[in-house]
């Protein structure tokens, strides 16, 4: 029978500390920058111009059906042998990431707005506005409420996504944890109290993002 | 007739995909005037009266509503969406499901258009807002969200919203037919009260005892063309065509307007 120790993971806790910080703040770059792609994703794929379409969905499809992992791999070694950019670990990764969670949220905002009665931006047209006022003051308000519990859920997977940057070396939780695995020839305890510090930050989110969904519901 | 008129259309063609649904409309409007357009559903009424605020674009002819004009078909360059915009604000428009912004609460509906678009100061366009709230009767709704509403006050709120970009004309879109039968009345009334105050309206509608009563010309419709047209009392008592006759013996084409109960 195994004896389980966990208490030796104590002098590593600066280390998991680190670790958990840059996995924090990975996330919050990501989700961020994934946003950002998303809105321009999503606009594009709206857009009245077919070439910025076709450019959005090609940009939509090649994240959004293709492994995270093969993602972060190919932006680190081929990207720098294609086009000549030598980029460090973080920004291979945190790119790669980005614009994977962001074909995602591409998809959310379009399907938000899209989702919104053709009615009200012919009200909006009607009163005078410019197809821009009409998104801004009448559309987008009643889609991103429609929105935000889905771009949560993709912003948790997001969060749990930055466990893959330790294969490229990104001193994230779980590389850190790997680094107390292999000194402490403990890694059923260290692996286990990693999967818990994620559930014990994802857990209270989702509660969170439940709550908010019973909300909105309400509201409708 | 046309030195007068508010609204000028010649030769409007439209067709969506192989399906030709307006095939050479005329149509002219007085200044002050209250036209009806009926005719069976698939006639092309609302796809008339859509392009007299140009929602839909016509593939031909002209459209021209006070002294602005637009020309469609080949070699005409569609207007820009700002120019669009510009001419969409001097006309009012009411549609069918209300298409009241959910999101905004009654006072805030009605001030969307003066604010936004008139860039009017948003102390001067409430004091605006709640006067045509007080003229629609709902006064008293202005803090509420449409849908704490009833059917016949949404579609009062709608006409005291596109009241309230100050139009020249006003465009019905069957701005009752998706109510219940008890509440027609209210809102009826308030088209009534606008078409005895002078506003040039174009009503497409089906209550035919209405429109005898409120409108001075009716235009029938039927498969994208104009059937009949006339006085709309001389063309309800006494139909000249056969495809108008037996649209009208549907309908009860005299007698009282729905009971209305605006004030509630």
């Amino acid at each position: 029978m195994y004896q389980w120790d966990f208490g030796i993971l104590w002098s590593y806790r600066w280390l998991f500390l680190n670790g958990l910080g840059v996995t924090v703040g990975f996330t919050v770059v990501i989700v961020v920058l994934g946003l950002v792609f998303g809105l321009f994703g999503a606009f594009g794929s709206l857009s009245r111009f077919k070439p910025i379409r076709l450019l959005a969905l090609t940009f939509i499809e090649a994240f959004r059906c293709t492994p995270i992992l093969v993602q972060l791999i190919w932006f680190y070694y081929a990207l720098p042998i294609l086009a000549g950019v030598e980029m460090t670990p973080i920004t291979a990764s945190a790119l790669a990431l980005s614009l994977y969670g962001g074909s995602f949220y591409s998809e959310i905002i379009r399907g938000g707005i899209i989702s919104i009665d053709k009615g009200q931006s012919e009200a909006g047209a009607a009163l005078g506005m410019t197809p821009g006022q009409s998104m801004r003051r009448i559309v987008l308000p009643q889609a991103i409420k429609r929105m935000i519990p889905a771009l949560m859920n993709q912003s948790i997977i997001q969060f749990k996504n930055t466990s893959l940057v330790s294969v490229l070396a990104v001193p994230d939780l779980v590389y850190q944890s790997q680094v107390a695995a292999h000194d402490s020839y403990r890694p059923l305890e260290t692996y286990t109290a990693v999967a818990v510090a994620y559930a014990a930050i994802l857990i209270p989110l989702t509660i969170i993002v439940r709550r908010g969904e019973k909300r909105l519901a309400v509201s409708e | 007739m046309s030195d007068t008129s508010k609204i000028e259309i010649r030769s409007l063609r439209k067709s969506f995909g192989s399906n030709e649904v307006l095939k050479n409309i005329n149509l002219d409007v007085a200044k002050g005037g209250v036209v009806a357009l009926i005719g069976p559903s698939g006639s092309g009424k609302s796809t008339l009266l859509r392009c007299i605020n140009l929602l839909v674009v016509p593939d031909g002819g002209s459209v021209r509503v006070g002294d602005t004009r637009f020309a469609f078909g080949e070699g005409a360059k569609l207007p820009d969406v700002r120019t669009l915009a510009k001419f969409r604000a001097t006309t009012g428009m009411v549609f069918q499901h209300f298409n009241l912004f959910p999101h905004m609460t009654t006072l805030q509906n009605v001030m969307e258009g003066p604010v936004t678009v008139r860039r009017m100061a948003k102390a001067d366009a409430e004091k605006l807002a709640r006067a045509q709230l007080a003229k629609v009767g709902l006064a008293e709704k202005a803090d509420q969200y449409p849908a704490t509403l009833s059917g016949g006050q949404k579609q009062r709120v709608a006409i005291a919203r596109a009241l309230a970009m100050e139009p020249d004309v006003m465009l019905f879109d069957e701005a009752t037919s998706a109510l219940d039968p008890e509440l027609v009345g209210e809102v009826l009334n308030v088209i009534q009260q606008l078409a005895s105050e002078g506003m040039t309206m174009v009503i497409v509608t089906h209550e035919i005892a209405f429109a005898r009563e409120v409108a001075d010309r009716l235009i029938f419709m039927r498969d994208g063309v104009v059937v009949e047209e006339g006085p709309a009392r001389q063309v309800i008592d006494n139909p000249t065509e056969a495809a108008t006759r037996a649209f009208l013996s549907h309908f009860h084409r005299t007698g009282a307007l729905p009971p209305a109960n605006a004030t509630s």
